[in-house]
């Protein structure tokens, strides 16, 4: 290639080695800017930036609250009120962040699932149907996990092998999965009878609602399989360039399938703890959950054309959902108001990682190298 | 010299000598430079375009063609050098304004809108407009009235096209370009897209053209085509014009081949094994076809052995590697690796049985640009070092350190990102990945293709040291040097299908460039 011909010397001895590349300035440049921590810690775990990312959606929270001790400080002064409200926000957040752990590895991996919130009601309304409820507990929870499962099987298999866009497949599938849920229930609710059941939503252990420590467990989980797994980095492969996935010899289809599975799986788990907290199931169930989890995978980080997301963050953007809605309601503000205050965040989270990005995380990443030293 | 300004109709074309033409000079570069970031593209080139001519460009991958092309369409700025447009220095700030000036450029790959009917394509960004609104009458009119000057009256402006074959779609963006009034109008490999009688036609409509006056700045690597329909040939090669103006049906093949070889850097090839071992085929592939690609491949690698496949950008080269590897399924035809057959289409059993490979598209096909070095590094063999699915970060990190020191990576540091990298050190992560595991058989697309002089030599070293440790290498190339540099055995081929085998010592650079370009030199190559 002609690129050769400004630098080359004709008689080149034979061994190269010590003659070293042209080295772009910027690479140089961002070597020297760069302080690295030392060993692996529980947040670089998710990567460097992505750590990075996650210390400002801890301050926005940390913000949140300011906000909240500012507005309504005579509860703010009362310690128990602002743990019992930190519990109520933490339970508030369950079940959207369990569903949100499932949407986050989708969306790592390249895809979209608008059908979660529809199999989310399709599982609670056939786990509570009277014939399941005969066998018991133990009966309702298999159902709701399998039948989640399967429609997301369902979804992997259209998208994988059938080739359909993720948009539409997960689209129809939100439209048919909530029809078969109105089928099914009759357009009734159904009422669970079963105390197990009802109790999971009301039991406290340890002083903290059982829901949360749920949530804590899918979420420890869901750090686990994306950092420590195969499959995690299958899923951040396939995401990030699934042509180059496919040429290292990654089943990309299966891995693809396999992501839309984990997703009904976790609205399986969110089917059993909403109808928990409901006493009962209906087909209108968890209405517009999947644009809850999206948008809190997004906030938290998650590039929505796949490659780079990470757990901690999409734990963090439900967080900050759930926290923005307490700080309405203890205010006593209307939940319009609420809707459109929690769509402006949405923008500008995306625009502060788009612009802002790299001076923000320079700020906290600087800010966390002085302190560890 | 110059402009001797006969009105092109009564010109004494009979008269005139065989390497000049009568038009006026329309289009002239002098001394024209232009370089990129540790490249330099143009390096001095030289081009006279005549009114009413067919001006073919000649040059190997890399000479700078596309470069030029991209100076003359307002894409890029030359650094220094001269741009005569019709007399007048031409500065193009832009496409638009080259085209405005009357220069309009068909690239390789049409960029026409699918769902735009026909009238729209051609009009395109300066539709015919009353108060805003496209006056689509008009606009119909106008596009059949060109449509018929190119002898394709019988096209429907209002055709979507999508609908309409490759040379429809050619004819199509010749109708924008005249569209703007074109007085220049370059094509690039116009005749690549095209089947045989398509050629034909593409070059009765740019017989029509010259005849109305226009120039023709025709880029082709097809030797019987510049014979045809070239009046005069430049030719390019590391940037650099090295003839120019010849007569391009008088001049001998072999003298133009002679102007685009022979390069003025050697690069550093490492020795070849004085014999190399006999030993059974490492991969046999028999009688491996794809429809439009390839067709009845057979060849078979050694272990230790490297050959090359020379052949231009559309020859099948790459499919055809990408074919071996189960990227694409074979239509007929096997595959075996150490005797065993390869089900088809599967990449996960062609890299179970030892096969890598280094895709043509490095950034799009190999690299996770986000992600740091060593996951890309240890991208095809993560799960090897893994436990009951659990990743084993700490030994691929070594692994990936042990590779990044053996090929050198710079800078050494593997939780950098893959982004940040040069080319050549991309390209050494893409190569280091299939050093882990138990690749036997590497499969090279391009290794060198935006690769700098030094990395080069590297990589050679590390492909040639692999081969040294018994690993087949099979490699594409578009450089003839580099694969009569680099392999062991030659194949060429072109359209398709394999033309010629030999040792790399019993070929030179000549003769591998006349037969991928179909030229004249070996008459009764088989076809």
């Amino acid at each position: 290639m002609s690129e050769s011909t400004g630098t080359a010397t004709p008689d080149r001895p034979a061994d190269l080695p010590a003659q070293s590349p042209p080295v772009d300035p910027a690479v140089t440049a961002s070597l020297k800017e760069k302080p690295r921590a030392g060993g692996l810690s529980f947040w670089q775990g998710d990567g460097g930036e992505g750590a990075k990312r996650n210390l400002g959606l801890i301050g926005v929270l940390v913000v949140l609250v300011v906000i909240g001790a500012a507005t309504r400080w005579d509860l703010y002064s009362n310690p128990d009120w602002v743990w019992g409200n930190t519990l109520t926000i933490l339970k508030l957040a369950s079940v959207v962040g369990v569903v949100t752990v499932g949407m986050t590895f989708v969306i790592i991996g390249g895809g979209i699932d608008l059908s979660v919130g529809a199999i989310v009601a399709l599982a609670g309304v056939w786990a509570t149907t009277l014939a399941t409820q005969s066998y018991g507990a133990g009966g309702m929870i298999f159902t709701a996990i399998v039948v989640g499962t399967a429609v997301g099987v369902v979804n992997g298999v259209l998208i994988s092998y059938g080739r359909l866009v993720a948009f539409i497949a997960t689209l129809a599938m939100m439209v048919a999965a909530r029809g078969l849920a109105a089928q099914i229930s009759g357009k009734q609710t159904q009422v669970s009878n079963n105390s197990f059941i009802n109790g999971i939503a009301s039991t406290d252990v340890l002083g903290i609602p059982l829901l949360v420590y749920i949530l804590a467990a899918v979420v420890a989980a869901g750090w686990v399989l994306l950092n420590r797994t195969t499959f995690g980095r299958r899923t951040v492969a396939v995401g990030g360039n699934p042509e180059a996935a496919r040429l290292a010899g990654i089943n990309v289809r299966r891995h693809t399938l396999l992501l839309y599975a984990l997703s009904g799986l976790c609205c399986g788990i969110a089917a059993i703890m909403l109808t928990a907290q409901a006493n009962s199931a209906q087909a209108a169930m968890a209405n517009l959950y999947e644009l809850d989890a999206i948008a809190a995978a997004i906030i938290g980080g998650t590039l929505l054309s796949g490659g780079r997301g990470t757990i901690v963050g999409s734990l963090l953007g439900v967080l900050i959902f759930s926290t923005i809605t307490n700080l309405f309601a203890i205010n006593g503000l209307s939940t319009e108001a609420q809707n459109m205050v929690k769509g402006g965040i949405i923008v500008g989270a995306v625009l502060i990682q788009q612009v802002q990005f790299r001076s923000v995380t320079q700020f906290f990443g600087r800010q966390k190298a002085t302190t560890s030293g | 010299m110059s402009t001797e300004s006969t009105p092109s109709g009564d010109s004494p074309l009979v008269e005139a000598p065989a390497d000049t033409v009568a038009g006026e000079v329309v289009l002239r570069l002098t001394d024209v430079v232009k370089t990129f970031p540790g490249v330099r593209a143009l390096d001095g080139v030289q081009l006279e375009v005549r009114a009413g001519e067919v001006h073919c460009l000649l040059g190997q991958n890399g000479a700078g063609k596309s470069t030029l092309i991209k100076v003359l369409a307002g894409v890029h700025r030359p650094d220094s050098g001269q741009v005569q447009w019709r007399g007048e220095p031409a500065h193009f700030a832009n496409p638009q304004a080259a085209m405005r000036a009357g220069i309009a450029t068909i690239y390789q790959e049409l960029d026409l809108v699918e769902d735009l009917s026909v009238a729209e394509n051609a009009f395109l960004g300066h539709e015919p407009k009353v108060a805003g609104f496209v006056r689509r009458g008009h606009m119909a009119r106008r596009t059949r009235e060109i449509l018929s000057r190119l002898g394709h009256g019988e096209i429907p402006p209002g055709r979507m096209v999508r609908a309409l074959p490759a040379a429809g779609k050619q004819v199509v963006s010749m109708a924008r370009a005249l569209s703007h009034e074109a007085r220049l109008i370059i094509m690039d490999e116009p005749s690549a897209v095209l089947a045989h009688d398509e050629v034909d036609n593409l070059f009765r409509i740019i017989r029509e053209l010259t005849a109305q006056g226009i120039a023709v700045i025709y880029i082709s690597h097809r030797m019987e085509e510049i014979r045809e329909i070239g009046d005069r040939v430049t030719v390019l090669k590391d940037g650099r014009t090295t003839a120019a103006n010849l007569p391009a049906r008088e001049t001998p093949t072999r003298d133009l081949v002679a102007r685009m070889t022979g390069r003025n850097i050697e690069y550093v090839f490492p020795d070849r094994p004085t014999a190399p071992a006999a030993a059974a085929d490492l991969l046999r592939v028999e009688g491996l076809s794809r429809t439009g690609e390839f067709a009845d491949v057979s060849l078979s690698v050694r272990p230790g052995e490297i050959v090359g496949i020379a052949g231009l950008v559309g020859s099948g080269r790459s499919e055809l590697l990408e074919t071996i590897y189960g990227a694409r399924r074979a239509e007929s035809g096997t595959v075996r690796m150490g005797g065993r057959p390869l089900r088809p289409g599967s990449v996960g059993a062609a890299v179970r049985a030892g096969m890598g490979m280094a895709p043509e598209e490095r950034k799009s096909q190999a690299l996770l640009l986000g992600e740091p070095i060593h996951r890309n590094v240890t991208l095809a063999t993560f799960t090897r070092y893994a436990r009951l699915g659990f990743t084993n970060a700490g030994r691929e990190r070594a692994e990936a350190e042990r590779i990044a020191d053996e090929l050198q990576l710079r800078p050494n540091d593997v939780r950098r990102a893959v982004r940040t990298l040069s080319g050549g050190n991309q390209q050494k992560v893409v190569v280091g990945r299939w050093l882990l595991g138990d690749t036997r058989l590497l499969l090279l697309d391009e290794p060198t293709r935006g690769v700098d002089v030094g990395a080069r030599a590297e990589l050679y070293r590390v492909i040639r040291g692999l081969a040294a440790q018994g690993v087949g290498v099979l490699l594409v190339s578009s450089e003839v040097p580099e694969v009569l540099g680099l392999a062991d055995r030659v194949l060429v081929m072109r359209e398709g299908r394999m033309v010629r085998e030999a040792p790399a010592g019993e070929l030179d650079e000549n003769t591998v460039l006349d037969l991928v370009m179909a030229g004249s030199l070996m008459e009764g190559a088989p076809a």
